[in-house]
């Protein structure tokens, strides 16, 4: 592989990993506190499969480089990560949570059932193995994201609030990263423009089944992962407070 | 077929509770539907719903060290912990329901403080290695209890015990294999493990209640089979198997008086009923912390209950209208 290839993947890799490590974060937050205790299953469940998900990118990314995963996600600095700003939000309420869910799973699907077909077969089969779960999941946060939508007024305003909210931050999933032209002409990855526009026709018919609108003005839209909220720190400051308390500790 | 739950003002009372306590001593399982002493089902509801409770509530300690576990191995399987204790909750759940009880009644009971839950729950986890040593401890701890209630009389909780003492086991493995790699790590792990040790080992051994002299529900619980084994047996075998676990890994018991006696069960020093009493009594470290976080779950939840109602009633309404 042409170094400035494996680059770009090892970038690819990293964007999708952090994305999964950070988003899992937040939804564990809900452990324990979820509004029924069928959800603290589920949602237990989907921030165990992101996490599963982030070690299979992080491992990918040691077979091209040698990183070690736990050295990634543990000691690396909030600069460092590449993760999008939409996972980073905090949690919000039950409508946040679940609609944010529903926009990166979409998206997330999307995207493993083209990368199935990768020219790179370690990426192709891990695409292969994760879409099972992730069908699951989008199965999941759709219908809260259609009971919410379409629930009582109360329900309904806050699905609006937390749309209006995030609409603009989901745009940069599809924002490239630098060299994402290299390995999508060689096949590797999945054309985001492409991705984009079967992305927006499925979530906006299914928002709209919802009884929700598109906001006029969708915001701030993020256009580089190497920009990250105010959060960033405080959920890496969580995060890796063990794995940094003991410099004389080698292994946890 | 709905339960019949006896009373002693029934005619027919002591000829059934002969037959009923017959049942029992045949080794039989009383099912959802059998006829039962009002006693009997009142005695297993509190028992199985502070036992949810205690699962549900046991998740707050845990799952808030989730976000800081310090690898992404141990990150996922104390998540899958947290998980399978929220799955255990439900069945135990379901159990109770068995009783003619709602998971709405249950709940209110608990927020409202009137039931209880394993006070073990309302110590706090200061440090990583508690995580590890409540794993080793305290699952090691209920999983000699409930082992003993997994031979109980009342089918649907025996058979929840079964399958939940089996996802127990993985729980209890994962913390000991904490604690004794950190016991073998550098020396902060080290004094990290034994810190949480000496904090977590006297709760441990209060959670199989009283002495059995002072335990005032053992002698029907015996009887009908709910508690096979006195709380004072579930202890010892509790302590011949972790003390010597603790000091072969070069940890200490924090026990001056710990010793082994001729028969070789481990002997311990006096146990603070004191302060099992006072954290029984809503006075420990966290009682009101953790009552409070699930109120607050509760309460911020309440619109989310709201929405999926009325969106099942639509759903419904526009299924007959169809």
């Amino acid at each position: 592989m042409r170094n400035e290839i494996k680059q770009a993947l090892i970038a690819r890799l990293t964007a999708l990993a952090d994305d999964e490590v950070i988003l899992s974060h937040r939804n564990s937050e809900w452990t324990g506190h979820a509004p029924i205790l069928e959800e603290d299953i589920a949602l237990a469940n989907i921030a165990q499969d992101e996490l599963g998900h982030a070690s299979v990118w992080y491992s990918l990314r040691k077979e091209l480089d040698g990183s070690d995963p736990d050295g990634l996600v543990f000691f690396r600095d909030a600069d460092e990560f590449r993760n999008c700003e939409l996972v980073e939000l905090p949690r919000g309420d039950w409508a946040f949570t679940m609609l944010r869910q529903f926009l990166f799973d979409l998206n997330e699907t999307l995207w493993l059932q083209q990368a199935r077909d990768s020219s790179y077969q370690p990426l192709a089969d891990a695409a292969n193995k994760i879409l099972r779960e992730e069908r699951f999941h989008l199965q999941h946060t759709q219908a809260w994201v259609e009971r919410l939508g379409l629930g009582t007024e109360e329900s309904n305003r806050r699905m609006q609030n937390a749309l209006d909210f995030m609409w603009g931050y989901t745009q940069q999933l599809f924002v490239p990263i630098p060299g994402e032209d290299l390995l999508v002409a060689e096949g590797i990855v999945p054309d985001l423009g492409g991705l984009k526009t079967r992305w927006l026709e499925y979530s906006i018919q299914h928002l709209q089944n919802s009884g929700l609108k598109l906001p006029i003005n969708p915001g701030y839209q993020p256009a580089s992962r190497t920009h990250h909220t105010e959060h960033l720190w405080s959920i890496l400051a969580e995060m890796q407070s063990t794995a940094r308390w003991d410099a004389a500790a080698r292994v946890w | 077929m709905p339960a019949k739950y006896g009373l002693p003002s029934d005619p027919d009372y002591s000829l059934r509770l002969a037959e009923f306590e017959a049942r029992i001593g045949r080794g039989e399982k009383i099912e959802p539907g059998d006829w039962m002493p009002e006693e009997y089902r009142r005695q297993l509801i509190r028992m199985i719903s502070q036992h949810a409770h205690s699962e549900v509530v046991g998740m707050l300690p845990e799952g808030a060290w989730i976000n800081r576990a310090p690898t992404l191995k141990r990150k996922m399987i104390l998540i899958a912990k947290v998980q399978d204790e929220a799955g255990h909750g439900q069945y135990l759940y379901h159990a109770a329901e068995t009783l003619g009880v709602s998971r709405e009644a249950m709940l209110e009971a608990l927020l409202s403080g009137k039931a209880k839950y394993s006070s073990i729950f309302n110590y706090p986890t200061l440090t990583w290695a508690d995580i590890g040593t409540i794993g080793w401890l305290v699952d090691g701890a209920a999983i000699k209890n409930q082992t003993m209630l997994a031979a109980g009389s009342y089918g649907p909780y025996s058979r929840a015990m079964v399958r939940i003492c089996a996802e127990e086991a993985f729980h209890h493995k994962q913390g000991k294999e904490m604690v004794l790699f950190y016991a073998r790590g550098s020396e902060k792990q080290r004094q990290m493990a034994q810190d949480a040790i000496n904090r977590w080992w006297w709760p441990a051994l209060m959670m199989m209640g009283p002495h059995d002299a002072d335990s005032p529900n053992s002698e029907v619980l015996t009887r009908w089979g709910i508690k096979t084994k006195s709380n004072d047996t579930v202890r010892q075998e509790f302590i011949n198997e972790h003390a010597p676990e603790i000091l072969d890994a070069g940890l200490q018991v924090p026990d001056p008086d710990l010793h082994q006696d001729d028969k070789g069960n481990w002997v311990h020093g006096p146990i603070n009923w004191d302060e099992f009493w006072q954290v029984v009594g809503g006075n420990g470290p966290m009682n009101k912390e953790r009552l409070e976080a699930r109120r607050k779950a509760h309460d911020e939840g309440a619109w989310v209950r709201s929405a999926l109602e009325t969106y099942a009633a639509k759903l419904q309404k526009a299924t007959v209208a169809v």
